[in-house]
């Protein structure tokens, strides 16, 4: 999922804007819980988790909030009260599809791969903020996890901003969408930041994390061009840190193959360790690597917000310090692993 | 003095409704409206003059009548209804003699203004969620149409800049439905048989008929130039545009849908201009925030203005078309408008 790249904004000032409804406005939406969603093309089952669950009742009640209001009902002589038929919102993401997909995925995220999350308490509970964490595997398990923990244990939904590609593709594309998933358009995060108060997921590094081979495990890559810290910065909102350590190891890629990848028009195609012991299953199966999520301080930004462009050294810099407080976190997480299965 | 406006297509159905909508109001003085052929709809003191779509005789028009508005609503949004050359001479060509004569010098015009559509942005993968007036398309020009209203959009975009003393008003509307408007995706709707692409089910946008009858004139009235998108709040996915109106969704193949829904297009089964491809593939949003904050108020949402179709549509099927069609006698129409021997009650 490639980063958030700069692009000269007009601040919309305190104006909310049309079509992006804010939050809490208009139709009351149910009270519903949130979840996790699926940014990326064919993986095992979809996330998820079940709000009827008795078993989880205690998590769905502290786990209730309005989800996006939909339509916005205009007072005149408009014909009926609500004509919707659909619970999607304008970004194309459906509570009822979540529904089922974290009953889906729910499993996997507690007994497959046994999330654990460290410094979930910094995420805050109200207001934008961008949620930056690496990036790892041929098909990320990282962004699900992430996703559905945050939605399960804190009530709050995440946006996944991901590449443009997953919108061209039949039937994944739609799927991503209805899961939570928005095209990274600088313009799309700052609304969803600024306008609207969400929590958006972005993988600054983009797909040239989820294309390193096995070899380069925990190494990042190059942060984009600090897009995503110009967003935080225009929008006003925290930047959120988050490490992953077990996602390398669930798909670990050993080779890619570039001929293929052009003649399919994917982004890249890996030969992963799945696939050659699962052979074409081994693209929907993970390894069962134990995942560990911390969160780090937020950061805040001492600038004006709104502003069209911000001085590119102070960009560079900050994403520079974002990156390798990142990188530490990592190394130090690998240096208290004792296994990659158990932790 | 009142405001004296000249409407262009006033055989078409926005130049009707336009001119309708314009009749009403007591600080217009006089509407004069241009169309190839005669108005379709009934007009009370609406002055029509039959006129090619190239306006060869506008200069002497705009000179005799001292009209100060141009409203030029006869622009082709979609591709179905002409041939490519027609559509080429009536949005380009058509909007070249417009300006042309609105900028001549001597012009009483001081305010133009078009109404285009927001398939200038078109639809594609890379597009922001909301288009923002000032934002720039980011696929490619593929249809005919696009290419056309671009140019138009440009047209005007140089004539703002040659004659700022003008108030210039460009407005994009979102595809319209609503009860009396056929487009081709109402065709689809009447037919209960909408295209779609398998494996896609895009956000669209839609703007309710009465609305842009509105924007039009709340533009025209308040003097507002400048570019806004006009189109009802919110976003709804192209498989809730089907079942709001009742319709089934006919899915095509994800490479190359229009050649494989070619034989129900040319049996006039389906329309699909080549313009709605990637628009039911990608969607589009527009951001109508500008107009808004200029006081401008929807009376639909997205789904209020399918709704509405789908409700003019119920009503169509159970006792077909409400109205009796409407016949424009030139003789009548003059009497009422010119003869000593009617009786007119505003005047003196």
């Amino acid at each position: 999922m490639p980063e958030v790249s700069p692009e000269p904004h007009k601040p919309a000032g305190t104006t909310t804007r049309s079509g992006c409804l804010p939050p809490d406005e208009g139709t009351p939406a149910a009270p519903v819980e949130l979840e996790d969603a699926v940014p990326q093309p064919s993986r095992v089952p979809q996330p998820s988790r079940v709000t009827t669950d008795p078993t989880r009742s205690s998590v769905s009640a502290k786990a209730t909030v309005s989800v996006l209001p939909v339509a916005r009902q205009k007072p005149g002589p408009a014909p009926s009260p609500d004509p919707r038929r659909s619970d999607v919102d304008e970004w194309g993401r459906s509570e009822q599809v979540r529904a089922i997909a974290r009953r889906l995925y729910d499993p996997i995220y507690r007994y497959w791969f046994r999330v654990e999350w460290d410094g979930l308490e910094k995420i805050p509970r109200t207001g934008g903020a961008l949620l930056i964490a690496n990036h790892a595997g041929a098909v990320p398990a990282d962004a699900p996890a992430i996703m559905h923990g945050i939605e399960r244990d804190l009530g709050r939904p995440v946006y996944g901003l991901a590449d443009y590609f997953f919108r061209t593709v039949p039937f994944v594309g739609t799927l991503w969408s209805r899961t939570g998933g928005v095209p990274a358009h600088p313009d799309n995060a700052y609304r969803l930041l600024h306008d609207q108060g969400q929590l958006a997921l972005v993988f600054p590094e983009g797909t040239k994390a989820t294309s390193k081979t096995y070899t380069d495990r925990y190494r990042l890559r190059r942060f984009g061009r600090g897009g995503f810290v110009e967003i935080a910065m225009r929008a006003g909102a925290p930047i959120v840190p988050i490490a992953v350590v077990g996602a390398e190891e669930a798909m670990p890629i050993l080779f890619r193959l570039n001929g293929v990848a052009k003649a399919l028009s994917l982004p890249y195609f890996p030969v992963t360790a799945n696939a050659l012991l699962l052979g074409p299953l081994g693209y929907v199966t993970y390894f069962p690597a134990k995942i560990k999520i911390r969160v780090l301080d937020p950061i805040t930004f001492d600038v004006e917000p709104g502003l069209d462009r911000y001085a590119r050294s102070r960009v560079m810099d900050e994403t520079e310090r974002i990156r390798s407080s990142l990188q530490e976190a990592l190394l130090d997480m690998l240096r208290e692993r004792r296994s990659v299965w158990f932790g | 003095m009142g405001r004296r406006v000249l409407i262009t297509g006033l055989d078409t159905f926005w130049g009707g409704r336009m001119a309708q909508a314009l009749e009403n109001e007591p600080d217009v003085e006089m509407v004069l409206g241009l169309g190839v052929n005669e108005p379709k709809v009934p007009l009370e003191r609406t002055e029509f003059v039959r006129s090619d779509q190239k306006y060869s005789i506008l200069n002497r028009i705009v000179r005799a009548t001292q009209v100060d508005t141009f409203v030029h609503t006869f622009l082709e949004t979609n591709s179905v209804s002409v041939s490519s050359r027609m559509l080429h001479e009536i949005n380009v060509i058509g909007t070249l003699n417009l300006l042309a004569a609105a900028g001549s010098t001597g012009s009483s015009v001081e305010h133009v203004v078009v109404k285009s559509s927001t398939h200038v942005y078109g639809a594609s993968s890379n597009d922001p969620a909301w288009f923002r007036e000032e934002m720039h398309r980011t696929g490619p020009v593929r249809t005919k149409l696009e290419r056309s209203l671009i140019e138009v959009e440009g047209l005007v975009r140089d004539f703002a800049e040659d004659n700022p003393h003008l108030n210039v008003t460009v407005l994009r509307f979102a595809n319209v439905l609503g009860t009396d408007i056929v487009t081709p995706i109402s065709h689809d709707l009447r037919r209960r048989l909408l295209p779609s692409i398998a494996g896609f089910d895009p956000l669209v946008q839609f703007v309710e008929e009465d609305d842009v009858v509105r924007a039009l004139k709340f533009v025209t009235e308040n003097d507002i130039a400048g570019v806004y998108n006009v189109a009802g709040a919110g976003k709804i996915p192209w498989t809730e545009v089907a079942s709001i109106a009742g319709a089934m969704l006919l899915p095509l193949p994800p490479v190359r849908p229009r050649l494989f829904a070619s034989g129900l297009i040319q049996l006039g089964i389906v329309r699909m201009p080549p313009e709605m491809e990637d628009l039911i593939r990608y969607g589009r949003g527009v951001d109508t925030t500008r107009l808004m904050e200029k006081g401008f108020e929807y009376r639909y949402t997205s789904a209020a203005a399918v709704e509405s179709f789908a409700r003019a549509n119920n009503l169509r099927r159970s006792i077909g078309s409400a109205e009796p069609a409407y016949r424009y006698e030139q003789d009548v129409e003059q009497f009422f408008r010119h003869s000593p021997a009617v009786v007119r009650s505003n005047e003196g």
